[in-house]
Protein backbone atom coordinates (compact mmCIF):
# COMPACT_ATOMS: atom_id res chain seq x y z
CA UNK A 1 0.00 0.00 0.00
CA UNK A 2 1.23 3.50 -0.78
CA UNK A 3 -0.11 6.26 1.39
CA UNK A 4 0.24 9.94 0.66
CA UNK A 5 -0.54 12.61 3.24
CA UNK A 6 -0.97 16.26 2.34
CA UNK A 7 -0.25 18.39 5.41
CA UNK A 8 2.09 18.08 8.36
CA UNK A 9 0.15 19.08 11.45
CA UNK A 10 -2.07 17.23 13.94
CA UNK A 11 -4.27 15.46 11.35
CA UNK A 12 -1.21 14.24 9.45
CA UNK A 13 0.53 13.00 12.59
CA UNK A 14 -2.67 11.29 13.76
CA UNK A 15 -2.91 9.64 10.33
CA UNK A 16 0.67 8.35 10.46
CA UNK A 17 0.17 6.96 13.95
CA UNK A 18 -3.16 5.45 12.86
CA UNK A 19 -1.66 3.74 9.81
CA UNK A 20 1.28 2.36 11.78
CA UNK A 21 -1.04 0.71 14.33
CA UNK A 22 -1.70 -1.96 11.74
CA UNK A 23 0.50 -1.43 8.72
CA UNK A 24 4.14 -1.28 9.78
CA UNK A 25 5.67 -1.45 6.31
CA UNK A 26 3.47 0.35 3.76
CA UNK A 27 5.12 3.33 2.08
CA UNK A 28 4.08 6.69 3.52
CA UNK A 29 4.90 9.96 1.76
CA UNK A 30 4.08 13.24 3.49
CA UNK A 31 3.90 16.46 1.48
CA UNK A 32 3.75 19.88 3.11
CA UNK A 33 4.26 23.44 1.90
CA UNK A 34 5.93 24.30 5.21
CA UNK A 35 9.61 23.45 5.55
CA UNK A 36 9.48 22.50 9.25
CA UNK A 37 9.20 19.12 10.89
CA UNK A 38 5.77 18.82 12.48
CA UNK A 39 5.32 21.57 15.06
CA UNK A 40 2.47 22.69 17.26
CA UNK A 41 0.48 25.48 15.62
CA UNK A 42 -1.21 26.51 18.89
CA UNK A 43 2.25 27.26 20.32
CA UNK A 44 3.09 30.10 17.94
CA UNK A 45 1.74 32.73 20.35
CA UNK A 46 3.80 31.17 23.16
CA UNK A 47 6.82 31.32 20.87
CA UNK A 48 6.06 34.96 20.06
CA UNK A 49 6.04 35.84 23.75
CA UNK A 50 9.27 33.91 24.34
CA UNK A 51 7.63 31.41 26.69
CA UNK A 52 8.39 28.53 24.31
CA UNK A 53 11.77 28.25 22.59
CA UNK A 54 12.42 26.77 19.13
CA UNK A 55 13.28 23.26 20.29
CA UNK A 56 10.03 22.92 22.23
CA UNK A 57 7.88 23.91 19.25
CA UNK A 58 8.00 20.42 17.78
CA UNK A 59 4.90 18.26 18.13
CA UNK A 60 6.81 14.99 17.89
CA UNK A 61 10.40 13.92 18.64
CA UNK A 62 13.13 14.51 16.06
CA UNK A 63 13.19 10.86 14.95
CA UNK A 64 9.42 10.73 14.37
CA UNK A 65 9.49 10.34 10.58
CA UNK A 66 12.39 7.92 10.67
CA UNK A 67 10.84 5.81 13.40
CA UNK A 68 7.56 5.61 11.51
CA UNK A 69 9.26 5.08 8.17
CA UNK A 70 7.78 8.20 6.58
CA UNK A 71 9.32 9.99 3.60
CA UNK A 72 8.76 13.72 3.50
CA UNK A 73 8.52 16.22 0.70
CA UNK A 74 8.64 19.62 2.40
CA UNK A 75 8.38 23.13 1.00
CA UNK A 76 6.27 22.16 -1.99
CA UNK A 77 2.57 22.41 -2.62
CA UNK A 78 0.14 19.92 -4.10
CA UNK A 79 -1.65 21.80 -6.86
CA UNK A 80 -4.10 19.18 -8.13
CA UNK A 81 -5.58 15.78 -7.38
CA UNK A 82 -6.52 13.50 -10.23
CA UNK A 83 -8.77 11.07 -8.40
CA UNK A 84 -9.40 8.87 -11.44
CA UNK A 85 -5.73 8.05 -12.07
CA UNK A 86 -4.76 8.61 -8.39
CA UNK A 87 -2.02 11.06 -9.22
CA UNK A 88 -1.08 14.36 -7.55
CA UNK A 89 0.51 17.29 -9.30
CA UNK A 90 3.20 19.06 -7.25
CA UNK A 91 4.16 22.73 -7.50
CA UNK A 92 7.60 21.82 -8.85
CA UNK A 93 5.91 20.13 -11.79
CA UNK A 94 6.47 16.56 -10.65
CA UNK A 95 3.77 13.91 -10.24
CA UNK A 96 3.18 11.60 -7.29
CA UNK A 97 0.90 8.59 -7.29
CA UNK A 98 -1.05 7.28 -4.31
CA UNK A 99 -3.24 4.37 -3.37
CA UNK A 100 -4.80 6.03 -0.33
CA UNK A 101 -4.66 9.79 0.20
CA UNK A 102 -5.22 11.98 3.25
CA UNK A 103 -6.03 15.63 2.69
CA UNK A 104 -5.02 17.47 5.85
CA UNK A 105 -4.64 20.89 4.34
CA UNK A 106 -5.99 22.84 7.31
CA UNK A 107 -7.05 26.43 6.92
CA UNK A 108 -5.70 29.82 5.96
CA UNK A 109 -6.27 33.27 7.45
CA UNK A 110 -9.31 35.16 6.28
CA UNK A 111 -8.60 38.77 5.34
CA UNK A 112 -11.82 40.79 5.13
CA UNK A 113 -12.27 43.09 2.14
CA UNK A 114 -11.05 46.23 3.89
CA UNK A 115 -10.01 49.09 1.62
CA UNK A 116 -6.21 49.23 1.36
CA UNK A 117 -5.47 46.17 3.49
CA UNK A 118 -3.78 44.17 0.74
CA UNK A 119 -1.51 47.07 -0.15
CA UNK A 120 -0.51 47.75 3.47
CA UNK A 121 3.06 46.53 4.03
CA UNK A 122 2.80 46.46 7.82
CA UNK A 123 -0.38 44.38 7.94
CA UNK A 124 0.09 40.69 8.75
CA UNK A 125 -1.93 37.61 9.64
CA UNK A 126 -1.11 35.06 12.33
CA UNK A 127 -1.58 31.34 11.77
CA UNK A 128 1.70 29.53 11.24
CA UNK A 129 5.25 29.71 12.53
CA UNK A 130 6.48 31.81 9.60
CA UNK A 131 3.77 34.39 10.21
CA UNK A 132 4.82 34.56 13.88
CA UNK A 133 8.44 35.05 12.81
CA UNK A 134 7.40 37.78 10.41
CA UNK A 135 5.44 39.56 13.13
CA UNK A 136 8.27 39.26 15.65
CA UNK A 137 10.67 40.88 13.17
CA UNK A 138 8.29 43.84 12.72
CA UNK A 139 7.79 44.85 16.34
CA UNK A 140 9.83 46.69 18.93
CA UNK A 141 9.08 48.05 22.39
CA UNK A 142 7.68 51.27 20.99
CA UNK A 143 5.38 49.71 18.37
CA UNK A 144 1.74 50.63 18.34
CA UNK A 145 -0.06 47.46 17.41
CA UNK A 146 -3.69 47.00 16.41
CA UNK A 147 -5.21 43.54 16.32
CA UNK A 148 -8.36 43.12 14.24
CA UNK A 149 -10.53 40.51 15.90
CA UNK A 150 -10.99 39.45 19.55
CA UNK A 151 -11.50 35.77 18.83
CA UNK A 152 -9.13 33.03 19.89
CA UNK A 153 -6.35 34.01 17.47
CA UNK A 154 -6.66 37.75 18.08
CA UNK A 155 -6.46 37.38 21.85
CA UNK A 156 -3.58 34.90 21.62
CA UNK A 157 -1.65 37.37 19.44
CA UNK A 158 -2.36 40.08 22.00
CA UNK A 159 -1.08 37.85 24.78
CA UNK A 160 2.04 36.98 22.80
CA UNK A 161 2.76 40.66 22.12
CA UNK A 162 1.92 42.06 25.56
CA UNK A 163 4.99 43.47 27.25
CA UNK A 164 6.96 43.45 23.98
CA UNK A 165 5.29 46.42 22.28
CA UNK A 166 4.30 50.01 23.09
CA UNK A 167 0.53 49.98 22.82
CA UNK A 168 -1.87 47.18 22.03
CA UNK A 169 -5.41 47.75 20.81
CA UNK A 170 -7.87 45.01 19.87
CA UNK A 171 -10.78 45.96 17.60
CA UNK A 172 -13.78 43.64 17.57
CA UNK A 173 -16.96 43.94 15.58
CA UNK A 174 -19.09 42.16 18.21
CA UNK A 175 -19.97 43.89 21.50
CA UNK A 176 -17.75 41.43 23.45
CA UNK A 177 -14.61 39.37 23.13
CA UNK A 178 -14.67 35.72 21.95
CA UNK A 179 -18.26 35.97 20.72
CA UNK A 180 -18.33 32.42 19.38
CA UNK A 181 -16.98 30.85 22.59
CA UNK A 182 -18.08 32.95 25.58
CA UNK A 183 -21.33 34.44 26.80
CA UNK A 184 -21.51 38.07 27.88
CA UNK A 185 -20.85 37.42 31.57
CA UNK A 186 -17.82 35.25 30.89
CA UNK A 187 -16.50 37.68 28.30
CA UNK A 188 -16.74 40.58 30.76
CA UNK A 189 -14.68 38.74 33.39
CA UNK A 190 -12.02 37.84 30.83
CA UNK A 191 -11.97 41.35 29.37
CA UNK A 192 -11.37 42.96 32.78
CA UNK A 193 -8.56 40.51 33.39
CA UNK A 194 -6.87 41.15 30.04
CA UNK A 195 -7.21 44.92 30.42
CA UNK A 196 -4.98 44.70 33.50
CA UNK A 197 -2.14 43.88 31.09
CA UNK A 198 -2.55 47.19 29.24
CA UNK A 199 -4.54 45.79 26.34
CA UNK A 200 -7.17 48.23 25.10
CA UNK A 201 -10.41 47.03 23.49
CA UNK A 202 -12.68 48.70 20.96
CA UNK A 203 -15.96 46.80 20.62
CA UNK A 204 -18.81 47.15 18.18
CA UNK A 205 -16.62 48.68 15.50
CA UNK A 206 -14.75 47.36 12.50
CA UNK A 207 -12.03 48.30 10.07
CA UNK A 208 -13.20 50.31 7.07
CA UNK A 209 -9.99 51.61 5.54
CA UNK A 210 -6.29 50.96 5.98
CA UNK A 211 -3.60 53.47 5.02
CA UNK A 212 0.13 53.22 5.66
CA UNK A 213 -0.06 53.92 9.39
CA UNK A 214 -3.68 54.75 9.98
CA UNK A 215 -6.76 52.64 10.42
CA UNK A 216 -10.17 54.17 9.88
CA UNK A 217 -13.02 52.40 11.63
CA UNK A 218 -16.59 52.14 10.41
CA UNK A 219 -17.58 54.67 13.07
CA UNK A 220 -15.20 57.17 11.47
CA UNK A 221 -12.76 56.96 14.35
CA UNK A 222 -9.09 56.91 13.31
CA UNK A 223 -6.36 54.89 15.02
CA UNK A 224 -2.63 55.17 14.30
CA UNK A 225 -0.58 51.99 14.11
CA UNK A 226 2.87 50.66 13.30
CA UNK A 227 1.76 47.07 12.89
CA UNK A 228 -1.70 45.74 12.06
CA UNK A 229 -2.51 42.10 12.77
CA UNK A 230 -5.56 40.80 10.92
CA UNK A 231 -7.11 38.03 13.04
CA UNK A 232 -10.57 37.88 11.53
CA UNK A 233 -10.90 34.12 11.39
CA UNK A 234 -9.86 31.40 8.98
CA UNK A 235 -11.11 29.70 5.84
CA UNK A 236 -10.72 25.96 5.22
CA UNK A 237 -8.44 24.81 2.40
CA UNK A 238 -10.99 22.78 0.47
CA UNK A 239 -10.01 23.65 -3.10
CA UNK A 240 -7.96 20.53 -3.90
CA UNK A 241 -10.88 18.27 -3.07
CA UNK A 242 -13.49 20.54 -4.61
CA UNK A 243 -11.55 20.84 -7.87
CA UNK A 244 -11.18 17.07 -7.97
CA UNK A 245 -14.97 16.81 -7.83
CA UNK A 246 -15.31 16.01 -4.12
CA UNK A 247 -18.25 17.12 -2.04
CA UNK A 248 -17.68 20.32 -0.10
CA UNK A 249 -20.03 22.25 2.16
CA UNK A 250 -18.60 24.64 4.71
CA UNK A 251 -15.65 22.28 4.79
CA UNK A 252 -14.82 19.01 3.06
CA UNK A 253 -17.68 16.58 3.66
CA UNK A 254 -16.65 13.24 5.17
CA UNK A 255 -18.39 10.37 6.89
CA UNK A 256 -17.47 9.01 10.33
CA UNK A 257 -14.65 7.01 8.78
CA UNK A 258 -13.23 10.28 7.41
CA UNK A 259 -13.70 9.24 3.80
CA UNK A 260 -14.60 11.98 1.35
CA UNK A 261 -17.03 11.50 -1.52
CA UNK A 262 -14.03 10.53 -3.68
CA UNK A 263 -12.69 6.96 -3.70
CA UNK A 264 -9.52 6.38 -1.67
CA UNK A 265 -9.41 10.01 -0.51
CA UNK A 266 -9.76 10.82 3.17
CA UNK A 267 -9.76 14.20 4.89
CA UNK A 268 -9.15 15.35 8.45
CA UNK A 269 -8.55 18.52 10.43
CA UNK A 270 -9.55 22.16 10.12
CA UNK A 271 -10.53 21.69 6.46
CA UNK A 272 -13.29 19.22 7.32
CA UNK A 273 -16.85 19.74 8.48
CA UNK A 274 -18.21 17.26 10.99
CA UNK A 275 -21.43 16.58 12.83
CA UNK A 276 -21.50 18.32 16.20
CA UNK A 277 -22.85 15.61 18.51
CA UNK A 278 -24.47 18.20 20.78
CA UNK A 279 -26.49 20.11 18.20
CA UNK A 280 -26.55 17.54 15.38
CA UNK A 281 -25.54 20.21 12.87
CA UNK A 282 -22.62 20.05 10.47
CA UNK A 283 -19.88 22.59 10.90
CA UNK A 284 -16.13 22.97 11.10
CA UNK A 285 -14.75 22.39 14.59
CA UNK A 286 -11.20 23.54 14.12
CA UNK A 287 -9.57 22.13 17.23
CA UNK A 288 -6.32 20.27 17.56
CA UNK A 289 -7.84 17.29 19.43
CA UNK A 290 -10.46 16.83 16.70
CA UNK A 291 -7.81 17.10 13.99
CA UNK A 292 -5.64 14.44 15.62
CA UNK A 293 -8.50 12.03 16.23
CA UNK A 294 -9.93 12.51 12.74
CA UNK A 295 -6.48 11.93 11.27
CA UNK A 296 -5.94 8.83 13.38
CA UNK A 297 -9.35 7.48 12.36
CA UNK A 298 -8.54 8.08 8.69
CA UNK A 299 -5.15 6.38 9.10
CA UNK A 300 -6.61 3.26 10.69
CA UNK A 301 -9.19 2.99 7.90
CA UNK A 302 -6.65 3.69 5.16
CA UNK A 303 -4.63 0.74 6.47
CA UNK A 304 -7.66 -1.53 6.25
CA UNK A 305 -8.81 -1.22 9.85
CA UNK A 306 -12.19 -0.14 11.10
CA UNK A 307 -12.45 3.10 13.07
CA UNK A 308 -15.01 5.85 13.45
CA UNK A 309 -14.80 9.35 14.81
CA UNK A 310 -18.29 10.39 15.70
CA UNK A 311 -17.82 12.45 18.84
CA UNK A 312 -16.84 15.87 17.60
CA UNK A 313 -18.07 18.86 19.52
CA UNK A 314 -16.85 22.37 20.05
CA UNK A 315 -14.56 22.70 23.05
CA UNK A 316 -11.79 25.00 24.10
CA UNK A 317 -9.18 24.89 26.80
CA UNK A 318 -7.44 28.19 26.63
CA UNK A 319 -5.88 30.58 29.06
CA UNK A 320 -5.16 34.27 28.69
CA UNK A 321 -2.68 36.14 30.86
CA UNK A 322 -2.78 33.42 33.50
CA UNK A 323 -6.57 33.12 33.62
CA UNK A 324 -7.58 29.58 32.60
CA UNK A 325 -10.81 28.86 30.84
CA UNK A 326 -12.52 25.75 29.55
CA UNK A 327 -15.69 25.60 27.47
CA UNK A 328 -17.55 22.78 25.74
CA UNK A 329 -20.74 21.95 23.90
CA UNK A 330 -23.73 24.20 23.34
CA UNK A 331 -25.16 26.97 25.54
CA UNK A 332 -28.74 26.46 24.47
CA UNK A 333 -30.74 25.08 27.42
CA UNK A 334 -31.45 25.52 31.13
CA UNK A 335 -28.63 27.26 32.94
CA UNK A 336 -27.02 26.81 36.31
CA UNK A 337 -24.69 29.74 37.01
CA UNK A 338 -22.14 30.59 39.70
CA UNK A 339 -20.46 33.94 39.29
CA UNK A 340 -17.78 35.77 41.24
CA UNK A 341 -15.31 38.59 40.54
CA UNK A 342 -12.90 36.34 38.69
CA UNK A 343 -14.70 33.00 38.72
CA UNK A 344 -17.44 31.87 36.47
CA UNK A 345 -19.22 28.59 36.00
CA UNK A 346 -22.17 27.98 33.76
CA UNK A 347 -23.64 24.54 33.25
CA UNK A 348 -26.24 24.12 30.52
CA UNK A 349 -28.79 21.32 30.73
CA UNK A 350 -31.29 20.04 28.20
CA UNK A 351 -33.78 17.56 29.60
CA UNK A 352 -31.79 14.95 31.46
CA UNK A 353 -28.47 15.80 29.85
CA UNK A 354 -25.62 18.20 30.33
CA UNK A 355 -25.05 19.83 26.93
CA UNK A 356 -22.51 22.54 27.61
CA UNK A 357 -20.43 24.49 30.08
CA UNK A 358 -18.21 27.50 30.53
CA UNK A 359 -15.70 27.55 33.38
CA UNK A 360 -13.32 30.40 34.07
CA UNK A 361 -10.54 29.91 36.61
CA UNK A 362 -11.49 26.80 38.58
CA UNK A 363 -11.19 24.38 35.68
CA UNK A 364 -10.03 21.40 37.75
CA UNK A 365 -11.43 18.06 36.59
CA UNK A 366 -13.61 19.71 33.93
CA UNK A 367 -13.10 16.61 31.79
CA UNK A 368 -15.76 14.85 33.85
CA UNK A 369 -18.28 17.43 32.60
CA UNK A 370 -16.91 17.04 29.06
CA UNK A 371 -17.42 13.28 29.26
CA UNK A 372 -21.03 13.71 30.44
CA UNK A 373 -21.68 15.77 27.30
CA UNK A 374 -19.63 13.65 24.88
CA UNK A 375 -21.15 10.36 26.05
CA UNK A 376 -24.66 11.86 26.31
CA UNK A 377 -25.05 10.53 29.84
CA UNK A 378 -28.61 10.38 31.13
CA UNK A 379 -28.47 12.30 34.40
CA UNK A 380 -31.51 10.61 35.92
CA UNK A 381 -29.20 8.22 37.76
CA UNK A 382 -26.73 10.81 39.04
CA UNK A 383 -26.66 13.21 41.97
CA UNK A 384 -27.30 16.58 40.33
CA UNK A 385 -26.36 18.55 43.44
CA UNK A 386 -22.93 16.94 43.48
CA UNK A 387 -22.65 17.58 39.76
CA UNK A 388 -23.32 21.29 40.25
CA UNK A 389 -20.89 21.52 43.17
CA UNK A 390 -17.86 20.40 41.20
CA UNK A 391 -16.92 17.74 38.65
CA UNK A 392 -16.51 14.51 40.63
CA UNK A 393 -17.02 10.80 40.12
CA UNK A 394 -18.95 10.60 43.39
CA UNK A 395 -21.99 11.85 41.49
CA UNK A 396 -22.45 8.41 39.92
CA UNK A 397 -24.27 5.54 41.60
CA UNK A 398 -22.29 2.68 43.12
CA UNK A 399 -22.42 0.29 40.16
CA UNK A 400 -21.41 2.92 37.61
CA UNK A 401 -18.73 4.22 39.95
CA UNK A 402 -17.21 0.77 40.30
CA UNK A 403 -16.93 0.40 36.56
CA UNK A 404 -15.54 3.91 36.14
CA UNK A 405 -12.95 3.53 38.88
CA UNK A 406 -11.78 0.32 37.22
CA UNK A 407 -11.06 2.32 34.08
CA UNK A 408 -14.19 1.24 32.25
CA UNK A 409 -15.19 4.72 31.10
CA UNK A 410 -18.03 7.08 31.94
CA UNK A 411 -20.38 5.48 29.41
CA UNK A 412 -21.67 1.97 30.00
CA UNK B 1 -0.48 -4.06 32.80
CA UNK B 2 -0.49 -3.39 36.51
CA UNK B 3 -2.49 -0.35 37.57
CA UNK B 4 -3.65 1.21 40.81
CA UNK B 5 -7.22 0.37 41.81
CA UNK B 6 -9.27 1.80 44.65
CA UNK B 7 -11.50 -0.26 46.90
CA UNK B 8 -13.98 2.30 48.10
CA UNK B 9 -15.33 0.14 50.93
CA UNK B 10 -11.92 0.35 52.65
CA UNK B 11 -11.02 4.00 52.06
CA UNK B 12 -10.87 6.05 55.27
CA UNK B 13 -10.29 9.35 53.45
CA UNK B 14 -7.10 9.79 55.46
CA UNK B 15 -5.42 11.32 52.40
CA UNK B 16 -2.14 9.54 53.18
CA UNK B 17 -1.98 8.38 49.54
CA UNK B 18 -1.87 12.03 48.52
CA UNK B 19 0.96 12.76 50.96
CA UNK B 20 2.99 9.77 49.81
CA UNK B 21 2.39 10.64 46.17
CA UNK B 22 3.50 14.24 46.69
CA UNK B 23 6.60 13.09 48.53
CA UNK B 24 7.42 10.45 45.95
CA UNK B 25 7.46 13.11 43.22
CA UNK B 26 9.20 15.81 45.29
CA UNK B 27 12.73 14.63 44.59
CA UNK B 28 13.50 14.83 48.32
CA UNK B 29 14.98 12.00 50.37
CA UNK B 30 12.98 12.64 53.51
CA UNK B 31 9.25 13.20 53.77
CA UNK B 32 9.68 15.76 56.54
CA UNK B 33 12.07 17.74 54.39
CA UNK B 34 9.76 17.53 51.39
CA UNK B 35 6.82 18.95 53.29
CA UNK B 36 8.91 21.56 55.11
CA UNK B 37 9.97 22.99 51.75
CA UNK B 38 6.39 23.48 50.63
CA UNK B 39 3.55 21.17 49.83
CA UNK B 40 4.49 18.80 47.05
CA UNK B 41 1.41 18.20 44.96
CA UNK B 42 -0.20 14.80 44.70
CA UNK B 43 -1.16 13.12 41.42
CA UNK B 44 -3.84 11.15 43.22
CA UNK B 45 -6.99 12.71 44.64
CA UNK B 46 -9.35 11.48 47.34
CA UNK B 47 -13.04 12.07 46.79
CA UNK B 48 -14.99 12.19 50.03
CA UNK B 49 -18.66 11.32 50.03
CA UNK B 50 -21.35 11.05 52.64
CA UNK B 51 -21.05 7.27 52.74
CA UNK B 52 -17.93 6.24 50.86
CA UNK B 53 -14.58 7.66 49.86
CA UNK B 54 -12.11 6.65 47.23
CA UNK B 55 -8.83 7.74 45.71
CA UNK B 56 -8.42 8.28 42.01
CA UNK B 57 -5.39 8.63 39.76
CA UNK B 58 -4.71 8.15 36.05
CA UNK B 59 -6.35 5.03 34.59
CA UNK B 60 -3.59 4.75 31.94
CA UNK B 61 -6.23 4.22 29.25
CA UNK B 62 -5.38 2.03 26.26
CA UNK B 63 -6.96 4.66 24.06
CA UNK B 64 -5.90 7.83 25.87
CA UNK B 65 -7.87 10.88 24.84
CA UNK B 66 -5.51 13.14 26.82
CA UNK B 67 -2.52 12.04 24.72
CA UNK B 68 -4.45 12.49 21.49
CA UNK B 69 -5.65 15.92 22.59
CA UNK B 70 -2.35 17.28 23.89
CA UNK B 71 -1.48 20.33 21.79
CA UNK B 72 2.28 20.20 22.37
CA UNK B 73 3.08 16.50 22.33
CA UNK B 74 3.99 16.63 26.03
CA UNK B 75 1.75 13.68 26.88
CA UNK B 76 2.84 10.31 25.56
CA UNK B 77 1.96 6.66 26.06
CA UNK B 78 5.08 4.53 26.47
CA UNK B 79 5.59 1.00 25.19
CA UNK B 80 4.97 -0.08 28.79
CA UNK B 81 1.47 1.44 28.61
CA UNK B 82 2.29 4.16 31.11
CA UNK B 83 1.09 7.63 30.18
CA UNK B 84 3.64 10.27 31.10
CA UNK B 85 3.98 14.00 30.81
CA UNK B 86 7.07 15.86 29.72
CA UNK B 87 6.81 18.94 31.93
CA UNK B 88 9.41 20.79 29.82
CA UNK B 89 7.03 20.68 26.87
CA UNK B 90 3.76 21.32 28.74
CA UNK B 91 2.54 24.93 28.60
CA UNK B 92 -0.39 24.51 30.98
CA UNK B 93 -3.17 24.99 28.41
CA UNK B 94 -5.27 22.39 30.31
CA UNK B 95 -6.61 20.68 27.19
CA UNK B 96 -5.87 17.40 28.99
CA UNK B 97 -7.85 18.58 32.02
CA UNK B 98 -10.74 19.33 29.67
CA UNK B 99 -10.42 15.93 27.98
CA UNK B 100 -9.84 13.38 30.74
CA UNK B 101 -13.13 11.66 31.58
CA UNK B 102 -11.83 10.75 35.04
CA UNK B 103 -10.60 14.18 36.04
CA UNK B 104 -7.29 12.50 36.78
CA UNK B 105 -4.90 15.16 35.50
CA UNK B 106 -3.90 17.74 38.09
CA UNK B 107 -3.01 21.38 37.48
CA UNK B 108 0.39 22.17 38.96
CA UNK B 109 0.31 25.10 41.36
CA UNK B 110 3.99 26.01 41.40
CA UNK B 111 5.50 28.69 39.16
CA UNK B 112 5.82 26.26 36.24
CA UNK B 113 2.04 25.77 36.11
CA UNK B 114 2.18 22.53 34.14
CA UNK B 115 -0.02 19.44 34.18
CA UNK B 116 0.86 16.68 36.66
CA UNK B 117 -0.23 13.09 36.50
CA UNK B 118 0.34 9.63 37.91
CA UNK B 119 3.34 7.83 36.39
CA UNK B 120 2.83 4.70 38.53
CA UNK B 121 6.09 5.66 40.30
CA UNK B 122 7.98 3.80 37.57
CA UNK B 123 10.97 6.06 38.20
CA UNK B 124 11.00 5.48 41.93
CA UNK B 125 10.29 1.87 42.70
CA UNK B 126 8.19 -1.21 42.10
CA UNK B 127 5.00 -0.47 43.96
CA UNK B 128 3.50 3.01 43.62
CA UNK B 129 3.96 5.13 46.75
CA UNK B 130 0.20 5.65 47.19
CA UNK B 131 -0.39 1.90 47.38
CA UNK B 132 2.57 1.35 49.71
CA UNK B 133 1.41 4.10 52.01
CA UNK B 134 -2.26 3.20 52.23
CA UNK B 135 -2.88 2.02 55.81
CA UNK B 136 -6.11 0.18 55.06
CA UNK B 137 -5.35 -1.57 51.77
CA UNK B 138 -7.90 0.60 49.98
CA UNK B 139 -5.49 0.85 47.06
CA UNK B 140 -4.13 -2.16 45.24
CA UNK B 141 -1.62 -2.48 42.41
CA UNK B 142 -2.58 -5.34 40.16
CA UNK B 143 -3.04 -6.56 36.62
CA UNK B 144 -6.71 -7.00 35.89
CA UNK B 145 -6.21 -7.76 32.22
CA UNK B 146 -7.49 -5.49 29.52
CA UNK B 147 -9.96 -3.09 31.07
CA UNK B 148 -12.10 -1.41 28.45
Amino acid sequence: MKYVIIGNSAAAVGCIEGIRKTDKSGEILLISDEKYATYSRPLISYWLSGKVVDKNMFYRPENFYEKNNVKTLLGVKVTAIDSASKVLTISDGSKVSYENLLVGTGSRPFVPPIEGVNECKNAVTFLNWDSAKQLKAMINEQSNVIVLGAGLIGLKVAEGLAGHVGTLTVVEMAPQLMPSVLDEAGATILQKHIEKSAVRFVFGDSAAKVQANELTLSSGKKLAFDVLVVAAGVRPNVELVRDAGGKVGRGIVTDDKMTTSLDNIYAAGDNVEAIDIVTGTRHIMALLPNAYMQGETAGINMAGGDAEFSKAMPMNAIGFFGMPMVTAGSYDGDEYVEKGEENYKKLVFKGDRLVGYIIINDVDRAGIYTALIREKIDLKGVDIELLKQRPQLMLFGKADRKRILAGGGIAE
Amino acid sequence: MKKVYAIEEYCLACHLCEYYCGFSHSGEQSMVKAYKKGSPQARIQVEEGSEVNFALNCRHCDNPICVKSCITGALTRGDDGVIRINTDKCVGCWTCVMSCSYGAIVRGHDEKKVALKCDLCTENGDTPACVEGCPNRALVFEDRGDAK
